[in-house]
């Protein structure tokens, strides 16, 4: 479930240099008659943590590997720092990448694995030594150094990963899946640790996942994914709060659809087959009447009592069918006369603030804010 | 602890996996180690004419039990420049042979690993092919292409290159084309293991390092499989030790190698003890490899575990 997470360190807006420090415009790839990435243009600016989101096979690990120089576009332009990077080989380019299953070369030590790239550079004996060891303190490595990466821990692994695409300090670092390869119980404190190293050194990151939590954790701004183009590009918030696409809102989070239309052009009125009352929200002014429209409410944004309101929209009665206890929060779901399910996602404080429990098939009513909708495009 | 029921003749009855295991070293015990003691009891013994060719280890003389160890036969090898000049004449043919195994089967071995799966089963199948076939008839098959009138000469005088045929038959030029053509798939086998398993995502962290493919081959991609370099160069370079057929069938009167001075003193000279005893040094010599292998194998499992 997704927590908005207001911990998160937002890194002051000034950090941030350079908006077109990376150009990523028009750029398609097909493999044989599969088009894995189709016209996607962005950019990236300096000192920018930019997150693809994605389920798998939306072609944001193709557009990682083809910043990396591992994939040639089949059209478009790549460009970082004023330089198109088009014709650039992998080895030449300014941009390291941390691979999904870490690539560790297993026959050379930590050290040796972070000390490779500068090695490739013809960088003096004394630099690399330096370096490195400054790079294995960033991640809290340094006591490792002379270790086989086989006998690391995955999370360990990761850092030296880490360290190994931080050490020739790229113009541009890719993460491929970084979470992927570690436990879910490590992963969220490991999310807010790479957060602080990649705000410590200051470096521009592009990061590819499929998992929404990382992403919200980690990314400045989102760029969600799906076959092969791009649904939506905003801060956490935004996507979040508001998404413009079904695809988007349903990615992100989960959240209840009501398909209806605009009953006037002039109110907040959209009227929704499913309820028994209008549902009543804030719209863009240039739908015409009668202008079909999906309204999405997060499960969270809805209320449940067990006493009718006296709202004249933005409520309905409904039958408590499921019931799941989550802990910090509970989910309900909540059967309409129409025969519509809606999910509530009450919290743990609001939950314990009511005079008794919802139990099963209870007649309940559920109300919610005039902001608390959504209009999605079609 | 629980208590043993089984019945007390049942636990003789040996398990599924003890006569797995000991079906092959019973083979070997019967058919290698046994015949093994019996060549190294010959090569302490004197020689002798009649059947066997050679005395008894243990004699029995007026009541006196003698055993008698001759290391004569050691010291005839060790000294005799016939014998120095063949062992270093094979343990030279090998080596040259696995080098030029080395340098046609890596590649080799790589290429059909980085292609794609229908295709490499498919070369993997033409490299075992020769297999269907006995040695002995490929290695004779070699005659028909390498003598003056062959076919490898009457195609290239064919073409002009050369204006008359090319000495190759019964020279050593011929031998090396035999082994190196006879062990090959030996080589390309193990390679081919190591290789089809790697992790290419290694080369491509490699080359987003900066490394060239060429710097990320020698790097990367020959460190990865050196276990299959030592595994395939030591079952090319062994047998090709004491190799006897393809020297006497393609080699020249020159063609100095230890197997075939063991075959002229057992079957021409009627020395036993002297062949066996050449069989013991070469042994010795062969084993020193292997035993550097085992060793390396044995740190490289206990690296990984």
């Amino acid at each position: 479930m997704i927590n908005v997470t207001p911990s998160k360190i937002q890194k002051p807006a000034s950090l941030k240099g350079d908006p077109n420090f990376i150009q990523i415009i028009d750029v398609v790839k097909k493999f044989g008659s599969a088009t894995a990435v189709d016209h996607v243009s962005l950019n990236v600016a300096k000192n920018e943590v930019f997150a693809l989101l994605g389920s798998s096979g939306c072609g944001k690990s193709t557009l990682l590997r083809m910043m990396a120089g591992l994939e040639t576009p089949t059209s478009g332009r790549i460009v970082i720092d004023g330089v198109d990077l088009a014709s650039m080989p992998a080895y030449h380019r300014p941009v390291n990448m941390m691979f999904q299953s870490y690539a560790l070369f297993p026959h050379m030590s930590v050290e040796a694995n972070v000390a490779y790239g500068l090695k490739q550079e013809k960088t003096p004996k004394q630099e690399i030594k330096e370096r490195v060891h400054a790079a294995l303190e960033l991640v809290q490595m340094q006591d490792y150094a002379k270790r086989a990466p086989h006998q690391l821990s995955g999370g360990q692994q990761q850092r030296v990963a880490l360290a190994r695409s931080l050490v020739k300090r790229p113009k541009l670092l890719l993460l491929d899946e970084p979470m992927s390869a570690l436990d879910k119980k490590i992963r969220q404190k490991t999310q807010f640790e790479l957060g602080n190293i990649l705000y410590k050194v200051g470096v521009t990151c592009m990061m590819v996942t499929h998992d929404q939590e990382e992403a919200m954790t980690m990314a400045d701004r989102i760029a969600v994914m799906s076959a092969g183009k791009i649904a939506q590009i905003g801060t956490p918030n935004d996507v979040y709060e508001f998404p413009n696409s079904r695809f988007s809102a349903e990615f992100i989070g989960s959240t209840n659809m009501f398909e209806g239309r605009l009953a006037d052009d002039d109110s907040d009125l959209v009227l929704c087959d499913y309820l028994d009352l209008p549902l009543q929200t804030r719209h863009p002014n240039n739908l015409p009447k009668d202008a079909p429209l999906t309204l999405s409410i997060r499960p969270e944004r809805i209320r449940l009592h067990f006493e009718k309101t006296d709202a004249e929209s933005n409520c309905t009665a409904g039958v408590l069918e499921q019931i799941a206890y989550m802990g910090s929060y509970s989910l309900f779901y909540v059967r309409c006369p129409s025969g519509k399910m809606i999910e509530v996602n009450v919290s743990r404080q609001v939950l314990g603030q009511m005079e008794r429990l919802p139990n099963y098939d209870d007649q309940v009513w559920l109300s919610w804010d005039l902001d608390s909708g959504v209009v999605l495009a079609k | 602890m629980k208590p043993n029921l089984t019945p007390l003749f049942l636990r003789w009855v040996p398990s599924g996996r003890t006569v797995a295991i000991a079906a092959p070293f019973l083979f070997l015990l019967l058919f290698f180690m046994i015949p093994f003691v019996v060549v190294m009891q010959i090569s302490v013994v004197d020689s002798r004419l009649g059947v066997p060719p050679y005395t008894d280890l243990l004699e029995w003389t007026d009541g006196v039990l003698s055993l008698k160890f001759n290391f004569a036969h050691y010291v005839t090898v060790l000294t005799d420049s016939l014998y120095f000049d063949a062992y270093v004449g094979s343990l030279e043919v090998a080596l040259i042979t696995t080098v030029i195994c080395l340098l046609i089967g890596y590649p080799a071995a790589y290429f059909i690993a980085r292609s794609n799966p229908a295709t490499r089963n498919i070369l993997m199948m033409a490299v075992m092919l020769p297999f269907w076939t006995s040695y002995l008839v490929r290695v004779y098959a070699w005659i028909g292409i390498l003598k003056d009138q062959g076919l490898l000469n009457n195609f290239l005088l064919w073409l002009h290159v050369i204006d008359e045929p090319l000495r190759l038959f019964h020279t050593n030029t011929a031998v090396y084309i035999g082994m190196v053509y006879s062990y090959l798939p030996y080589l390309i086998l193990p390679l081919y293991a190591h290789l089809v398993r790697m992790d290419y995502t290694l080369l491509e962290a490699a080359h987003d390092l900066g490394a060239r493919p060429w710097k990320a081959f020698v790097t990367i991609t020959i460190p990865m499989s050196m276990r299959g370099i030592i595994a395939g160069s030591l079952l090319v370079f062994i047998p090709s030790v004491g190799e006897y057929v393809i020297p006497e069938i393609l080699g020249g009167a020159d063609t100095l190698m230890v197997g075939r001075l063991m075959w002229e003193d057992f079957f021409n000279n009627m020395d036993w003890p002297v062949a066996s005893a050449a069989t013991g040094i070469m042994v010795i010599l062969l084993l020193f490899p292997i035993a550097v292998f085992q060793h390396m194998q044995a740190k490289s499992l206990e690296e990984q575990s």
